[in-house]
């Protein structure tokens, strides 16, 4: 007998290849439009938020002119002024030094000369790099040491008994009920007295104590997905509860820290109210400075969006570092891992 | 291997007992099952012997060594989880040679043992892979691997095959007894399935509401249960129970029976008995259906369990409220609401004190 192929199968499979999923509620029609809907979607809504993103990225390299220029212009000739104004201290120019600066334009070096364009004179750098070290070693700290302290406390409220553990922790969340604006007078008082005022470590414990009740909470939720068999079979294995902890634990914890320490770093980045009040010259951190830009001959946008640029991207770094955890993350344990 | 010693060890959460002051020695090599319903306590004692439970009061001996407040670190001991617990962050290999690695053995040792274990236990393939990307099966046996590489004094055991498929379970059963004589491992296993119980132990702990019901070989609790829950627990169906009263030398059972009582158990009966009321107990194939047996019953159902049929009868006629199940020959049809003589082999037939619970013995 002849051997007879089924041709409708043949086909299938050379055209479609079976690697996909043939589930129907995976290819449907109306399964697909959604998703389609819903990709779209998703794609015009990233763009609208990132309109704002985009602007100042586009500002913090015009000219004034381009920067203030109605109708926008979205196509210009970009310039590094905004940038070289963000770095230095500069004194505007009347026309007659204008004019003295412009006869010796050769001695000048290249920023100078982009000063000069822009009308100013180049006098010394300006405090904008302190400032954002201030930002990166006074966020850093807090955030290391706020998720550090919280694991270890998180750890304890999941697998130990501990008097009073609700208590506690309703203690603990009750120091976010308050809106922080309103201890900012007593801290300040507080501070001066105790010679924290304008100091890192200052606000390094001010920011770490306010973040320690997200971190707690929020580890806290992920320490109790893990099972305590993992650490019971360390410890049988030979291991101390620490080194279980370390061993054992962090390592499954790892989204969850991922998660709280982007949460963390990001309110101690953008913190404004304390940093402005406790700080002065020495602690001070970036985001009391950037609005102080625009006292300097004029609104300086172009300067001010290129503070802004280089504000962001310290977060940006350390978010798309542990996106591959943060996805999983941020949804807060609620999908099995 | 090694002496396991437990002396009044018992276990309370508040003011409950979980587990009521037990004594227990499990020698050298040998399989001990706790056996129990859940709750009773079983998972606790295992718990507190490899110190990852305190116990309230008592003392646990390992090799007449005090341990009882020892980290579970220094005994040396390895844990069975149920849920395997194996890190899945670590590849099987990692996983296995973890425990080595707290023990400090030099690398070269660990990667031969970890492979020895793994040829053993016919895992070599899987050495590289993570505990995720494996079958339960599988995961079963790296859970056994991580405890064998070490070589530890024991072997605790917490429902290790409760995870897996009903037939593969049968498989693993005979590999983990296999196992355990190799290895000549004393090994406490913790399981609320008797048969498992059954299969594998040098001896069962029966264990009920946080109390030690019965401490035997498979063959003693079933065949002499030491009090009423014992004979229900064990077998299945369990130890056939019924109510009557004792007098002049016969058992006065429902439905106008009498069952008249073995010689040897009258000295007995006589003497431990604490009133009139008396449970009469016997297996399901300690009965022989015959035309002109004492028992007088009437079939209430039946049920083909292939090699053999179980019937249920009913002692009381109609009314079907002292049920009675009776091995009977497969191939014989017993049509529902028929007539059924029975008689007890004498060997077999048990008593038990209703009031105390506990089986009467001979002397």
């Amino acid at each position: 007998m002849a051997v007879v192929t089924n041709p409708q199968v043949d086909k299938g499979s050379i055209e479609k290849g079976v690697n996909y999923s043939t589930r129907v509620d995976k290819v449907g029609g109306r399964v697909q439009t959604v998703r389609t809907i819903r990709i779209t979607a998703a794609v015009m809504l990233a763009f609208l938020l990132l309109i704002p993103v985009f602007w100042m990225g586009a500002t913090a390299f015009k000219v004034r002119a381009d920067a203030i220029a109605t109708p926008p212009k979205i196509v210009f000739k970009p310039t590094l002024e905004g940038l070289i104004f963000l770095f230095t201290d500069r004194s505007v120019l009347n026309q007659a030094r204008s004019k003295r600066l412009k006869a010796r334009i050769n001695e000048l070096n290249w920023y100078e000369r982009i000063a000069l364009e822009g009308g100013q004179q180049i006098t010394g750098p300006s405090e904008y790099v302190t400032r954002l070290r201030n930002s990166v070693i006074i966020a850093g700290s807090s955030t290391i040491l706020a998720v550090a302290l919280g694991l270890l406390a998180a750890y304890a409220f999941s697998r130990f008994k501990v008097k009073g553990e609700s208590d506690l922790l309703f203690f603990i969340l009750s120091t976010r009920m308050l809106p922080p604006v309103v201890v900012t007078i007593p801290i300040f008082i507080m501070y001066t007295k105790f010679g924290l005022h304008d100091t890192h470590i200052g606000l390094i414990l001010l920011y770490t104590v306010f973040n320690l009740s997200l971190t707690v909470w929020l580890l806290k939720g992920f320490m109790d997905e893990i099972p305590r068999e993992y650490e019971d079979a360390a410890m049988v294995d030979g291991y101390t509860r620490m080194q279980a902890f370390r061993k054992v634990v962090l390592p499954q914890a790892i989204t969850g820290i991922a998660a709280t320490t982007v949460f963390s770093l990001i309110f101690a980045w953008n913190e404004y109210a304390f940093a402005l009040m406790l700080t002065s010259e020495k602690a001070r951190t970036a985001p009391p400075t950037i609005p102080t830009i625009m006292g300097r001959g004029g609104m300086e946008w172009g300067t001010i969006a290129a503070g802004s640029l280089g504000f962001l991207i310290p977060v940006v770094i350390v978010t798309f570092a542990l996106r591959q955890y943060l996805l999983r993350g941020v949804t807060f344990g609620a999908i099995r891992q | 291997m090694a002496q396991i010693e437990l002396k009044q060890v018992a276990k309370k959460f508040g003011d409950v007992y979980a587990v009521q002051p037990m004594d227990l020695t499990i020698q050298d090599g040998e399989f001990v099952a706790l056996l129990g319903p859940s709750g009773c306590g079983k998972t606790t004692t295992l718990r507190m012997i490899s110190g990852l439970e305190a116990v309230s009061s008592g003392q646990i001996l390992i090799d007449g060594q005090d341990v009882t407040w020892n980290h579970p670190s220094a005994r040396d001991i390895a844990f069975v989880f149920q849920f395997f617990a194996l890190y899945p962050h670590m590849t099987v290999r990692q996983n296995i040679a973890f425990t080595l690695e707290a023990q400090k053995v030099p690398k070269a040792q660990v990667e031969k043992r970890v492979f020895d274990v793994a040829r053993l236990l016919q895992i070599e393939h899987l050495l590289r892979l993570r505990p995720k990307a494996l079958s339960g099966g599988d995961r079963q046996r790296v859970t056994l691997a991580r405890a064998l590489v070490r070589h530890p004094k024991a072997f605790l055991m917490d429902e290790p095959l409760g995870a897996l498929d009903a037939d593969f379970r049968a498989t693993m059963r005979a590999e983990i007894k296999r196992l355990h004589l190799a290895q000549h491992a004393t090994t406490v296993y913790v399981t609320h399935d008797q048969i498992e119980a059954m299969a594998m132990s040098d001896r069962i702990v029966i264990m009920s509401n946080a109390r030690v019901q019965q401490i035997g070989t498979p063959a003693q609790v079933y065949y002499d249960p030491a009090n009423l829950f014992v004979a229900r627990f064990i077998g299945s169906p369990g130890m056939n129970l019924v109510k009557g009263r004792y007098t002049n030398g016969m058992v006065q059972l429902p439905g106008a029976n009498q069952l008249p009582l073995p010689e040897r158990w009258q000295a007995a009966i006589a003497n431990q008995l604490s009133s009139e009321d008396v449970v009469l107990g016997f297996r399901p194939e300690a009965a022989k259906i015959s035309a002109d047996g004492v028992l007088n019953t009437q079939v209430y159902a039946s049920a083909l369990h292939g090699a053999y049929a179980m019937l249920h009868l009913a002692l009381d006629g109609e009314k079907g409220e002292t049920m009675t199940h009776v091995r009977a020959a497969k191939n014989t049809i017993y049509p529902i609401g028929t007539p059924l003589r029975f008689d007890l082999d004498p060997q077999m037939v048990r008593f038990f004190d209703p009031k105390t619970e506990l089986a009467l013995t001979l002397a």
